[in-house]
């Protein structure tokens, strides 16, 4: 603990250790016409733990690649990545991967869904089912456990998703725009939930959104991703507004406006460009 | 429209065919009827024949062997068709060395394999089954692999994250995946394994339905040939629903919708 302790000191000059550190990372892709495509450039990025910070940038910037390279299922062309002070090989035994598609296993009921997490780990089947129930609980699915995910909404498959992934007490939350399919209402719901449940046993979180009010109103620090090929970091905003929050209010705070202004300034330059790139690609 | 109304047009279609088929072969209004009885029969001939078989209960007995036949090659093909899809899944190098001999395999049309198995295995049940069992195992075979292969991307990075190891991968993902797709195309491989059956007897045999309407078309029995095939009918309508009550107890986690495309 002591050389970890310092290794993080080193990097970040605190005194905890990080959750997740990207220290110069690439990454690339290898193209069908054997040409190279470079997604992500140069980034460094550290999470502290209990942190939440969410990740904003115009589509196609990397965003959930660099989720992907934290989670362990993608090796950085250069770079590594540390979790907890220690570098990663394989996967990421630290994280739950909240996916951006639908991806409960279909011929599971919601709650052997959210069980098979625990059960995979050697919990008997019975306490798993116990632990289970009261997560759905939690997720407010008590009356749903026995259907299967056809027979959910997707705001329903989302939160079954949230408890089979919290079940496992991950000391890091990564999430590819979760709520990216969900209507508007049921996004504030979501993250009035994600929040109640995040305040509890605060996780180290990495959010990936295109929307940037979510954004504001869930994280403590948003960081903006230029448009790719080789996007980069090019902005990092602490979110000054108080805890507990609530979706829904919290956009009528003052505050909320300046700093949504200030970093939409930022995020405009990049979204124009991100869309000039498409065109120009399409044309 | 409800159900009743729906039983009573379906009734009515095989009612008219049948009281058509009367007509055509017992009175002049169509033609000549001691032709037309000749090669149609006549129907309350067949049914009377059908009554007759069930009575002296020697239909059971060949019932009885195209089922048993059926069966083993179901069995038989269903579980190589399991083993080997699941194997060359996973392994892609196996799978593209040996590509070009399955689907020649495949392409093969069965039934002229059945002089061979007869030469190998004899007239008795076992040459129909090796027939039956070449059926089933390249539908089940087929739609194994492809359900290991399409298992979505998304719930196997999902899977692997909660901590699965390849073992438990294999049991939670893959195998559901793969057997959601053996299951979806039960109907035709079931289906296959009868007609493997009874186009062996009807190749060479001495017993079973094939073997039965191969014996009344030998003597020109149309009535027997008729009576056959309508046994043989109901037979496979009976195995059909009862492979429906399979599937649904199997399938319950599948939409509705997405079953019936898949017909």
């Amino acid at each position: 603990m002591t050389i970890a302790e310092k290794n993080t000191a080193e990097l970040n000059e605190t005194q905890d250790a990080n959750a997740v550190e990207l220290n110069g990372v690439h990454i690339a892709f290898s193209l069908p016409d054997g040409g190279i495509y470079e997604a992500v450039g140069e980034t460094n990025l550290v999470v502290s733990d209990r942190e939440f910070v969410a990740i904003v940038g115009p589509t196609g910037c990397g965003k959930s690649t660099l989720l992907n390279a934290t989670a362990g299922l993608l090796k950085p062309a250069q770079g590594q990545v540390r979790t907890f002070a220690k570098p990663l090989s394989g996967l990421n035994k630290h994280a739950g991967y909240l996916f951006q598609q639908d991806s409960l296993m279909p011929w599971k009921t919601a709650i052997d869904n959210v069980a098979i997490g625990l059960e995979v780990s050697g919990t008997s089947r019975r306490e798993a089912l116990e632990q289970a129930r009261i997560w759905l609980g939690k997720v407010g699915l008590s009356a749903f456990a026995d259907r299967y995910p056809h027979m959910l909404s997707g705001g329903q498959r989302k939160r079954v998703g949230l408890a089979q992934v919290l079940i496992r007490h991950p000391k890091i939350l990564l999430m590819d725009e979760p709520f990216g399919p969900l209507d508007a209402q049921t996004r504030l719901i979501m993250g009035d939930l994600l929040l109640s449940l995040w305040s509890a046993d605060r996780k180290a979180v990495m959010f990936v959104t295109h929307d940037l009010d979510e954004a504001i109103g869930l994280a403590d620090r948003v960081i903006i991703m230029s448009a790719g090929p080789s996007s980069r970091i090019i902005g990092n905003y602490t979110i000054p507004l108080k805890r507990p929050r609530n979706m829904a209010d919290i956009k009528s705070e003052p505050q909320f406006h300046e700093v949504h202004r200030e970093i939409w300034n930022a995020l405009k330059e990049e979204v124009l460009k991100g869309y000039r790139q498409t065109e120009e690609v399409q044309s | 429209m409800n159900r009743l109304t729906l039983i009573s047009l379906q009734v009515l279609v095989a009612v008219v065919v049948l009281v058509f088929w009367h007509i055509a072969s017992t009175t002049t209004l169509i033609g000549n009827p001691k032709t037309i009885s000749f090669f149609f029969a006549e129907p309350l001939a067949v049914g009377k024949r059908m009554v007759q078989w069930f009575m002296e209960g020697s239909i059971w007995y060949h019932l009885g062997i195209t089922l048993t036949e059926a069966a083993l090659a179901f069995i038989i093909g269903s579980l190589g068709g399991v083993i080997i899809g699941f194997w060359f899944a996973r392994k892609p190098l196996l799978a593209a060395v040996f590509d070009p001999y399955v689907k020649a395999a495949n392409a093969l049309p069965r039934v002229v394999l059945a002089p061979i198995f007869a030469l190998w295995l004899g007239l008795g049940i076992w040459s129909k089954v090796a027939l039956g069992v070449t059926l089933v195992f390249f539908i089940v075979f087929f739609n194994v692999y492809q359900g290991v292969k399409e298992v979505s991307p998304a719930v196997l990075s999902n899977a692997r994250m909660l901590g699965m190891n390849e073992r438990q991968l294999l049991r939670h993902v893959y195998m559901p995946s793969a057997l959601s797709w053996m299951f979806s195309s039960l109907h035709t491989s079931v289906g296959f394994a009868v007609v493997g059956a009874v186009v062996g007897e009807y190749l060479g045999s001495a017993a079973g339905l094939g073997y039965l309407i191969h014996e009344a078309e030998s003597v020109f029995d149309v009535t027997g040939v008729f009576a056959g095939m309508f046994v043989l009918m109901g037979f496979v309508i009976l195995v059909d629903w009862l492979v429906t009550l399979v599937e649904n107890r199997l399938l319950v986690w599948r939409p509705k919708t997405s079953v019936i495309s898949n017909r």
